[in-house]
């Protein structure tokens, strides 16, 4: 079974996608274990598959039978493997985590949601494992739609946001479509490692430059790269709890992957950095994202939009240093998409247990947090401090390549904003804390000296468990951190980056 | 001047599709109001099919369907001159659906939309939100 | 925003006509996109899958994978729009309007009031809705020759231009026909929600589920030519009978997908008159 891992990770959510939908019709209890048990497979399959690669290396599936160029082929190397393994994870988390708020939040339609939930993790999925340009394409298309139905679900300006996010979502991905249509028309393949072959004699070629240019910036735009990120925070805040912790680890990270992937395999780093020599204006483009979701995050008074100007700064960490030209910047672009992803969902978890039990994450809806809830909190903290990058959590690491990167490379203004970064992260960090640890005043009027401290309402067992995992994998990816580099990453780049 | 009008004439195709999509792109950003937005993401759409479509065609060749398809048992040679290229109308047959899907959700959201605010024009739900 | 939505257009378009200049001319035959991948599909696939039309060859057999999700993606949509739309929450009006529909005359029944049963009143959901006996009768005549006709292109999809897609599509708009022309209410009566939905999932299942018998059976996912044991051909006909298989998958998951779409949003999830 284990030859058919690479077809597992996708058809396994699809089918039970299916199945739930049905469910949905028939028991509406049945939708939550077929979910938990898809994603449980997929994640069992993709971290079986990496195993096989760190063992066997390449891996290509050739669907339907036919050789590459013809037919569609996956593609699993150390990249993907290691993507594919952490998508998986945060999505069944997700999936456990988030059970309790889903029924709260929308019972009556708890079939279509879990659908639409594996149905985007699928697409996710199958984003990072294809080896097909346009392939990609569908299934890039496939997470959008069902994420504007997941964001779109959320209270308030839910629809508007997820609205606008279609509009600029659709801009992307048609970009990217159109990139593909240009790589067609001047090689005649849609097969990435095919394309790549026959590239090199067209890298003078205004057709392909422009392919390259249009293909970045549509995925820059999914991914809300500064100064194309206009979309992300209403649509990330307004969602609901279970649908923003599913999109908000996971989107940004896999157009990341994407977007190595073009540099990597596609365009090879001999074009994408010696050639056309746009490096350097973007890893200034990313310095100023940076500085731009770090000043941005300061003004916010609600926690939840306060992070999703955080993940604008991650992006611009991650596509910097994948910019950045060499090999030490790209171990911290992909091992930084690896944490950001478990970071992101640290926090985001911890944020929808609040939700659920305070019903708000704005400022002054935390005070007393602490006392009312000290193991969600707890939790936060180790996300936070990874987040701001303290050892031996495992942002510290990813941040630690990311700047010797940027010292190799002589672009100190790259290392400033890392570092500036981490400081605004420590300053938003410790104002929650800070709000958290103290009660709330106005409670106490009528009381006198009587203070009764607001006993503990701790967030449903089934939340807290898969948050304390992900608290645990952060420590343990962090000390591990020197395994992964040397086993997946060191052969995930190519060897003709230095 | 004569070369110029020869490049025009001979790339017309491409002229015509990148007109549109600017048209498309444009209403996308500038229009107010938002189903004329979703009408000018369809535009947007609808250029990139038609450039992919025109990749396809070849001088002097007919549709891609082969002609005594069954009986011939093999002896009838075929030539690829003779067909146009299969391949951009089987990805633009993927593309319209993602098309008609996303129209689909959009107006999904854009109905969501109206009947929280009772008005599909940006500015007047902006300065509604802000009142808030 | 205009002015920058002009700037945006008119610096895309430039860069897009910078890049046109590399292009083969229109219509060139010696064009990579024509000379690489497409001489093999249109020499080989006679051969190899038993099918004259490309096309269908290519979408359902070469590029099944794609074709696949790009049934998901439709369904995916119909389930967006079903969520995001759909309230189950009945609102009853105060009164009821009915319709005698031979001589059109509208009745107006209080709550709690009754109707004499009879089947020659149609519930309307206004006081006035448009009601044409021309417009009804001649659809009501066109709807079975119409999905005649899909079913032809579902079928004849291997040797003329169609398919699932196309059919499906057809398919759909008939029922669409029937809910324009008469009332939403008619036509759910006809083709009710919950059988709508569910049998979008049993298209795309049929899509799937065909391909995981293929990984059953030994060989790769969407490899019909394992199919050949169990259809009693040789392999490269199962691959065609594999094609019509998926293709009426595909039929049934966009006829209902399309239907599934138009009431949810011609109703505003209310499923009740419509338009």
């Amino acid at each position: 079974m284990s030859l058919q891992y690479p077809a597992l990770i996708v058809v396994v959510p699809l089918l039970s996608a299916l199945v739930i939908s049905i469910a949905g019709w028939v028991n509406k209890r049945w939708c939550f274990p077929i979910t938990v048990a898809a994603l449980a497979v997929a994640a069992y399959s993709s971290v079986g598959l990496l195993f096989r690669v760190l063992d066997e290396g390449v891996i290509v599936y050739k669907l339907g039978g036919w050789d590459p160029p013809m037919g569609i082929a996956y593609y699993v190397d150390h990249l993907n493997g290691l993507v594919l393994a952490v998508v998986s994870i945060v999505a069944l988390l997700n999936a456990i985590a988030s059970k309790k708020s889903i029924e709260q939040e929308f019972p009556e339609k708890i079939g279509p949601f879990y659908t639409l939930y594996v149905l985007m993790v699928t697409g996710l999925l199958g984003i990072v494992v294809t080896g097909d340009a346009f392939n990609l394409y569908v299934l890039l298309e496939i997470a959008a739609l069902t994420g504007y139905g997941l964001i779109a679900m959320g209270g308030g300006r839910g629809p508007l946001s997820a609205l606008n996010y279609l509009y600029m979502g659709t801009i992307g991905a048609c970009f990217y479509l159109l990139g593909v249509g240009y790589l067609y028309i001047m090689t005649g393949s849609l097969n990435m490692v095919d394309i790549a072959g026959i590239l090199p004699d067209l890298y003078q070629s205004k057709a392909v430059m422009a392919a390259f240019i249009i293909c970045m910036v549509g995925v820059w735009i999914k991914m809300a790269f500064f100064p194309l990120h206009a979309w992300l925070p209403n649509a990330y805040t307004h969602a609901p709890s279970a649908s923003s912790s599913l999109i908000a680890p996971l989107v940004t990270k896999v157009m990341i992957y994407v977007m190595i992937r073009l540099i990597l395999t596609i365009f090879t780093p001999e074009f994408s950095f010696n050639i056309l020599a746009v490096s350097k204006p973007i890893v200034w483009l990313s310095v100023i994202a940076i500085f731009m979701g770090a000043i941005l995050a300061l003004k916010e008074r609600n926690l939840k939009k306060m992070l999703t100007y955080i993940i604008i700064a991650e992006v611009g960490y991650m596509v910097g240093g994948a910019w950045l030209g060499n090999r030490v910047g790209m171990t911290g672009a992909i091992l930084h998409i690896a944490n950001d992803a478990l970071m992101t969902l640290c926090v985001f978890l911890a944020v929808g247990n609040i939700v659920y039990k305070v019903k708000g994450a704005e400022f002054e809806d935390l005070q007393g947090l602490f006392r009312k809830m000290p193991f969600t909190m707890g939790a936060f903290i180790i996300g936070a401090i990874s987040m701001i990058g303290v050892p031996p959590t495992c942002g510290f690491f990813s941040k630690w390549y990311l700047i010797s990167g940027a010292i190799q490379a002589g672009h100190y203004g790259f290392m400033v904003a890392l570092l500036f970064s981490s400081l605004v992260n420590v300053v938003l960090f410790f104002r929650v804390f800070e709000i958290c640890f103290y009660e709330p005043f106005s409670d106490h009027h009528g009381h006198g000296h009587d203070r009764h401290p607001e006993p503990m309402d701790e967030a449903p067992v089934t939340m807290l468990v898969p948050l304390f995992i992900v608290a645990a994998i952060l420590v343990l990816v962090g000390l591990y951190t020197g395994d992964i580099v040397n086993h997946i990453i060191e052969f995930a780049i190519p060897k003709g980056l230095v | 001047m004569a070369d110029l009008i020869s490049i025009i004439v001979a790339k017309y195709n491409y002229w015509i599709y990148i007109t549109l999509m600017m048209i498309g792109l444009y209403a996308m950003i500038a229009k107010n109001n938002l189903v004329k937005k979703i009408v000018g993401m369809n535009i947007f759409q609808t250029a990139i099919i038609l450039f992919y479509v025109s990749i396809g065609v070849k001088k002097g060749a007919t549709i891609p369907i082969l002609e005594h398809g069954h009986g011939g048992h093999g002896h009838h040679v075929v030539h690829a001159a003779d067909y146009v290229n299969p391949l951009p109308h089987v990805l633009m047959l993927t593309a319209i659906v993602v098309g008609v899907a996303t129209l689909g959700v959009a107006l999904a959201l854009a109905i969501r939309v109206y009947n929280q605010y009772n008005t599909l024009e940006e500015d007047e739900i902006l300065a509604q939100i802000r009142e808030e | 925003m205009k002015i920058i939505g002009l700037i945006v257009a008119i610096l895309v378009g430039a860069l897009l006509v910078y890049a046109a200049a590399d292009f083969p001319a229109w219509s060139d035959p010696a064009s990579p996109a024509s000379t690489y991948l497409s001489p093999h599909f249109i020499e080989k696939t006679m051969e190899e899958t038993s099918v004259p039309n490309i096309v269908t060859a290519v979408l359902a057999d070469y590029r099944g994978f794609d074709t696949m999700f790009e049934t998901t993606v439709i369904f995916s949509a119909g389930m967006a729009v079903f969520l995001l739309l759909r309230t189950f929450r009945r609102e009853e009006p105060e009164a009821r309007h009915y319709r005698h529909v031979l001589t059109g005359v509208t009745l107006r029944v209080k709550e709690g009031g009754e109707l004499p049963p009879s089947d020659d009143f149609e519930r309307i959901d206004s006081l006035w809705t448009p009601h044409d006996l021309i417009i009804k009768t001649v659809c009501r005549l066109l709807i079975p020759f119409i999905q005649l006709f899909a079913l032809y292109v579902i079928a004849h999809g291997h040797h003329s231009p169609g398919g699932g897609f196309q059919g499906g599509v057809i398919l759909g708009a008939s029922i669409i026909l029937l809910a324009i022309s008469q009332d939403l209410r008619t036509a759910v009566k006809r083709m009710a929600e919950k059988l709508d939905a569910l049998l979008c999932s049993v298209g795309v299942l049929i899509y799937a589920g065909t391909g995981a018998l293929c990984l059953l059976l030994g060989l790769n996912f969407l490899d019909y030519s394992a199919l050949a044991s169990v259809l009693h051909v040789d392999s490269i006909m199962a691959r065609s009978h594999g094609i019509l298989i998926v293709e009426i998958g595909v039929g049934i998951a966009v006829m209902c997908t399309m239907i599934w779409i138009y009431n949810n949003v011609s109703s505003g999830g209310k499923y009740n008159q419509g338009l």
